[in-house]
């Protein structure tokens, strides 16, 4: 039990006694979608959704595993597992002690074995507090272990990606793990595994370019931002103005690349259903 | 072995004159059959593929083409694929592996292109399936950058058994100008980008990604494309000859743990599991 843990666990404690009411506050939260102030307290209840808007912020790899896993049934994996700087590029190794103090991260993944309603799985975790949950060479090296732990285990893999992309400041390495996280997820899959990948606020780049789009099933939370290129981009590449709802999880929906949107309130439930549904056939 | 600085490599690796996809196949293979379009929706016309005969052998090749003069490089979206180009290619690899033909690419993208008809038919998706792909195929994969190795575009054509360089191509996460944009929100930094994101052949040797740096006339390939091919021809057959040796799963298992290594050496496994 280090400190990170025994200071993300209180935070937790505190979450679950907010939830319950134990706990009164008069702070307020902004909503960075609506710009709409809402009770800190009705966000929490929310689960971080806008009471006003519905916008799914970004919240935490724990808080999003602790919010779907059955109590008491997360052990993490790899938590060792810390990130290199193979450029030795100016700056990174201080960003990534500063981000490891702030987030009690060590990088922008968490893996974990864990239990819903009963049944197990492998979960990883993309933190977009670290570094916009870009994929270095830790986050692909914890994705893809993630997925060779599901593989011995013969255990289904779920993995939630938030993340912009690359991690820039490993430069070409980073760009290696979208080859070695889809190769990984790949194996995995033609070894009779089941993949469910849920995509969140948001998933661009190298992310979606690799593991997170090859998925058996795909899920998306509501209005989160899912693409390759960054709508900047893409309106600076083409000089016009991208429509309202653009790479939007509802219109991956309506284009074919999704099989459900899935509000955060039901994961647990959704993912319960499809846990259960392979169990007999996900792995022989 | 270069006396270039990697913002010069930069400008060699996008020279205009340099060979592209097209003139290594006119000039490395007989009896190119052009295979065209995905059999979904389009043709995409920034990949360019088919079959042809390597020294007599029917081989696979696929490379991303950029064009000589505007007309062309219109057509060919200035060599940025649409995921119609990814998905032609993935169906021309299928189509090597179920015939037991060799795959031979050739790369060089300024990247997968960001517009907006292409995010909608799955930009993401498409490059993805080719690294899912590529990563089990049971047939021999060499890759060869030959001038802008551009981020996941690029990669989408390079999980091979053996990936060559030209030595003043590039290959990297991003363009340099993309890179400054994103890091330091300034494009114009792009030079001093070239500086530290180790984007030529030789860092990328020095770090495993790439096996093998093929020599350039004096000037870059442009000035003398013989030349060019005279090398790429002698390191293209002397890379096959050594992976016949291996059966369809030795060489699927030796891609995939090329890979697998890269970045690995960060913390050791946990020795208990849960």
């Amino acid at each position: 039990m280090n400190q990170t843990f025994s200071r993300r666990r209180d935070r937790l404690l505190t979450y679950r006694a907010m939830r319950e009411g134990k706990i009164t506050s008069s702070r307020r939260t902004g909503c960075s979608a609506c710009g709409e102030e809402s009770a800190s307290l009705e966000w929490e209840r929310n689960l971080q959704v806008c009471p006003r808007c519905g916008f799914h912020a970004p919240i935490g790899a724990y808080y999003r595993l602790a919010n779907i896993l059955d109590p008491g049934s997360f052990q993490e994996l790899e938590e060792k597992l810390t990130p290199a700087d193979p450029l030795s590029f100016p700056g990174y190794r201080s960003k990534l002690s500063d981000l490891e103090q702030s987030t009690g991260l060590k990088d922008a993944a968490v893996a974990a074995l864990g239990q819903i309603e009963g049944r197990r799985a492998v979960f990883a975790v993309l933190d977009s507090r670290f570094l916009m949950g870009s994929m270095g060479t830790a986050v692909g090296e914890k994705i893809t272990r993630a997925a060779e732990y599901a593989a011995r285990k013969k255990l289904p893999l779920v993995i939630f990606s938030a993340s912009g992309g690359a991690r820039m400041q490993e430069g070409i390495f980073s760009l290696m793990q979208m080859a070695k996280t889809a190769a990984a997820v790949q194996r995995f899959q033609s070894g009779g595994g089941l993949y469910i990948s849920c995509l969140t606020h948001p998933t661009t780049g190298g992310v979606t370019a690799s593991f997170a789009s090859l998925g058996d099933i795909m899920l998306a939370e509501p209005g989160a931002l899912i693409g390759f290129a960054g709508p900047r981009v893409i309106e600076q590449t083409i000089k016009e103005q991208l429509p309202q709802g653009f790479q939007r999880s509802e219109y991956l929906l309506d284009h074919g690349f999704l099989d459900r949107i899935v509000p955060r309130s039901q994961w647990r439930a959704v993912l319960a259903q499809l846990l259960a549904l392979h169990e007999k056939g996900g792995r022989t | 072995m270069s006396r270039y600085s990697p913002e010069e490599k930069v400008k060699i690796a996008r020279h205009p004159d340099r060979p592209g996809t097209a003139d290594f196949i006119d000039a490395l293979f007989t009896d190119f059959f052009e295979q065209r379009g995905d059999r979904l929706c389009a043709e995409d016309g920034s990949i360019l593929g088919g079959i042809a005969r390597f020294h007599g052998r029917p081989v696979t090749v696929i490379g991303h083409r950029k064009g000589k003069n505007l007309e062309e490089n219109l057509c060919c979206n200035f060599g940025m694929p649409s995921p119609e180009g990814y998905r032609k290619a993935q169906r021309l690899m299928r189509q090597a592996e179920k015939f037991s033909r060799p795959i031979i690419t050739f790369v060089d993208t300024p990247g997968a292109y960001p517009g907006k008809e292409a995010e909608k038919r799955g930009q993401g998706e498409a490059i993805a399936q080719c690294l899912a792909l590529m990563s089990a195929l049971e047939v021999p994969v060499i890759s060869v950058i030959t001038g802008e190795g551009g981020s996941g575009g690029a990669l989408a054509l390079a999980v091979a058994n053996r990936v060559l360089m030209l030595e003043h191509a590039v290959y990297s996460v991003l363009s340099p100008e993309g890179f400054a944009s994103i890091l330091w929100k300034d494009a114009a930094r792009a030079g001093e980008a070239c500086g530290v994101m180790k984007l030529t052949a030789q860092d990328l040797r020095r770090g495993g990604m790439v096996q093998g740096v093929l020599r350039e006339p004096e000037g870059g390939a442009h000035t003398n494309w013989e030349a060019v091919f005279r090398t790429v021809d002698a390191a293209l057959t002397h890379e096959l000859a050594a992976l016949d040796k291996l059966r369809g799963p030795a060489l699927a298992r030796q891609r995939y743990d090329m890979f697998r290594a890269m970045g690995q050496n960060l913390a050791p496994a946990e020795r208990e599991e849960p």
